[in-house]
């Protein structure tokens, strides 16, 4: 049975296997997580909203310990001290979760970077939110280590001295920083006021980082569903009380810290400064550093075309401005002659080629008789144009009863895998791309019994908005909306990943046994014919499917 | 009874999180030193000698210099290095010339370096060069110590306190 896909299908890099092995994981987990958590509340849907989340919580409770906190080598300790123990029912539940927030902080992070990997989400327009992201690790890691420090109990004074050693072997310094340590009396006061103000510098041009890092992202999600944050506070809450953050035995620079307990999360490149020289370490931190940096562009650099605006055709509507997830496009003033205040214009470096823009053009429609099939905005390829083509084509080729046309995104479960003599399927860039009005098309014109739509699962849309924006379109709460007259029991969807081809399989089996019982009143039809008539004038926001 | 084993689920995903987070933030320990050994840190900055002689300018150099400029004296900023030689017990365990820092070579020569040893007793001769001499030392201090498990024991070199400083 045919299928047909679009071209932007992943193509095999150096890395594929490895992001293949991954993404199978990711979905595995993910599923089991999206039936415990639901998929709204899913914590692998909300990485860096719930890294947002805990930097809040450092951020409160840092201001908290900052006001009992004395920034001088003799009573540094003391005051962390009386904090955890004697005021342990609000200074010491707030240490230990401004340093378990910081240490999930840390693992959002991490997981939040091999997810973006494993699903090749930095490549293309990607670039730049990948490449301002890497000074952030560098940031959050600065911050837990000046942090670290200003405790001033053995822990600190091993990081401090071998910090410092690491940062003296770059020629930079008129005097060895390590000096400060060399023994009690070479330490003053002056030189943990510095500190202090690193760890509140650092975290503040952390959070300008993260500023950047979202500013190619249109509706980031920078703060977690409700029930998932009172869920993780919850939990950090009862982690401070059940394992309390404490320090080790007071800094002395005359004897050198024996056993250490490291914050792993934090701390976990410290042991390599034993045993490897301090050139080696930076050169392995650089080129971590530099690998990451690089990363987006190593070959192939799998560009897709970028959207084309069609003049013509844009009434200046805003709604692909709105349902753009990399803000690639903006309305500016109109160029040319038509009667319109504005115009999309598309910018390049920043679109993806999902083809979400297209599918929320109102004159993205099928049912076009009077001209080409040209949309105000659209991808060179595949077009909205050679959609209603592949459509065509594959339904043609349907012998059996009902017969279902299969509606599927190139990066969620395949369902070229699920084509039978019932069944025939078109894939698209992103579930997103698909115009509601191709669903009434393939219904009215009678290609279909009825349609089943599937994409990324909830929550893990290739392209963030592409399922959230088509369910809004089917349901009828966004425009290009699904017309009234569509009817819904012809309609099915189920979001799945490649790794639910079964459960997806099952769901459409359900949907055709329910196709089968309906009776045989035959859906609205309009007009086949496709003569060529002058385009109709579009007014300002008007859906041509309606 | 679906609604209660999810929650029982979401519960249990909360405590791995939980136990990871509370276990690798202060575990496994790692032992960072051996406990019978003692450290040895040598360190100091410490400006030698400039390269070359202060010339005295002649009237028609001075003439030719900006009044402001006119300094009877043209120094060389470049500095000498620093040799430095540290033995432990008759084994030499440091030595090395030290470049002065700075891209006029006009800085302090800086060094440190950590030397794990032994507990226990031993003899330190530190030896420090910054002068034009050919040979020998400006510099030397002999002291025997006797090292802690786990001390830090540090020798600094300042000039204006005759020496090296051991503490």
């Amino acid at each position: 049975m045919a299928t047909v896909t679009s071209p932007t299908r992943r193509s095999v890099t150096a890395v594929g296997p490895i992001q293949a092995i991954l993404r199978k994981g990711f979905f595995v987990v993910e599923g089991w997580l999206d039936q415990i958590f639901t998929p709204a509340w899913n914590p692998f849907h909300h990485f860096g909203a719930l890294g947002f989340f805990y930097y809040w919580i450092v951020a409160v409770t840092g201001i908290y310990l900052y006001i009992f906190f004395d920034t001088s080598t003799s009573t540094a300790y003391t005051t962390v001290e009386y904090l955890t123990t004697e005021q342990w029912y609000l200074g010491g539940v707030m240490r230990s979760l401004h340093r378990y927030a910081s240490d999930g902080m840390v693992l959002m992070m991490a997981v939040h970077i091999v997810r973006e990997f494993a699903f090749d989400r930095f490549r293309g327009a990607r670039w730049f939110t990948w490449v301002t992201g890497v000074p952030i690790l560098w940031f959050v890691i600065a911050s837990g280590v000046t942090g670290y420090w200003l405790v001033w109990d053995k822990l600190a004074q091993y990081v401090a001295v071998r910090t410092t050693e690491w940062l003296d072997w770059l020629p930079i310094f008129g005097e060895p920083v390590a000096r400060n340590f060399l023994s009690p009396t070479n330490l003053d006061d002056r030189f943990f006021t510095l500190l202090i103000f690193l760890h509140i510098a650092v975290p503040l041009f952390l959070l300008l980082a993260l500023w950047i890092h979202l500013n190619r992202v249109t509706r980031p999600r920078i703060n977690p569903p409700r029930g998932l944050a009172v869920g993780t506070f919850v939990m950090m809450m009862a982690l401070a009380f059940i394992k309390p953050a404490v320090s080790h035995a007071p800094a002395d620079l005359s004897v050198v810290p024996t056993i250490l307990n490291l914050d792993w999360f934090y701390l976990a490149a410290y042991p390599l400064m034993d045993v490897w020289s301090h050139g080696t370490v930076w050169g392995a931190a650089v080129s971590v550093t530099l690998i990451l940096f690089l990363l987006p562009f190593i070959p192939p650099m799998r560009r897709p075309s970028a959207a084309v605006v069609d003049l013509a055709n844009c009434n200046g509507c805003t709604r692909c401005e709105e349902d753009c997830p990399y803000a690639a496009i903006e309305m500016e003033r109109r160029t040319d002659e038509r009667p319109f205040d504005r115009q999309a214009v598309v910018i390049d470096a920043r679109c993806v080629g999902c083809g979400i823009c297209a599918g929320s053009c109102p004159t993205a429609t099928p049912f076009r008789i009077g001209s080409d099939l040209i949309p105000g905005i659209d991808l060179p390829n595949p077009s909205i144009s050679t959609l209603r083509d592949q459509l065509d084509r594959a339904v043609d080729n349907i012998t059996g009863h009902p017969k279902i046309l299969l509606i599927g995104c190139d990066h969620a479960a395949q369902v070229a895998q699920l084509t039978n003599n019932r069944i025939a399927a078109v894939s698209l860039p992103c579930i997103g791309m698909l115009p509601p009005s191709f669903i009434d098309y393939a219904l009215s014109r009678k290609h279909a019994d009825g349609v089943f739509v599937t994409g990324c699962r909830d929550g893990e849309c290739r392209n963030r908005l592409g399922v959230r924006w088509t369910e809004d379109r089917l349901n009828g709460k966004r425009d290009p909306a699904l017309r009234k007259r569509v009817p819904r029991n012809r309609l099915a969807w189920h979001w799945a990943a490649p790794t639910d081809l079964t459960a997806l399989r099952r769901e459409i089996e359900n949907f055709a046994g329910r196709l089968a019982d309906l009776p045989t009143a035959d859906p609205p039809t309009i007009p086949t014919t496709r003569t060529a008539r002058p385009a109709p004038e579009m007014p300002t926001g008007a859906q041509a499917n309606d | 009874m679906i609604k209660a084993i999810r929650l029982m689920a979401q519960i249990a995903v909360y405590g791995g999180f939980a136990a990871l987070i509370g276990y690798f933030s202060d575990s496994p320990a790692y032992t960072n030193f051996a406990g019978d050994k003692a450290v040895i840190v040598l360190s100091f900055a410490h400006g030698a000698e400039h390269k070359g002689e202060c010339q005295k300018l002649s009237r028609e150099e001075l003439q030719k210099l900006a009044p402001n400029m006119r300094k009877p004296t043209s120094c060389p900023r470049e500095r000498l290095p620093v040799v430095v030689k540290l033995d432990l017990d008759g084994t030499e365990i440091f030595h090395a010339a030290l470049a002065p820092t700075g891209l006029a070579g006009d800085g302090p020569s800086r060094a440190y370096q950590r030397f794990v040893v032994p507990a226990g007793r031993h003899t330190v001769v530190a030896r420090l060069r910054d002068t034009k001499r050919k040979s020998g030392f400006d510099y030397s201090t002999t002291k025997t110590i006797e090292l802690r498990p786990s001390q830090s024991l540090a020798v600094d070199f300042r000039a204006d306190v005759g020496g090296f400083i051991f503490e």
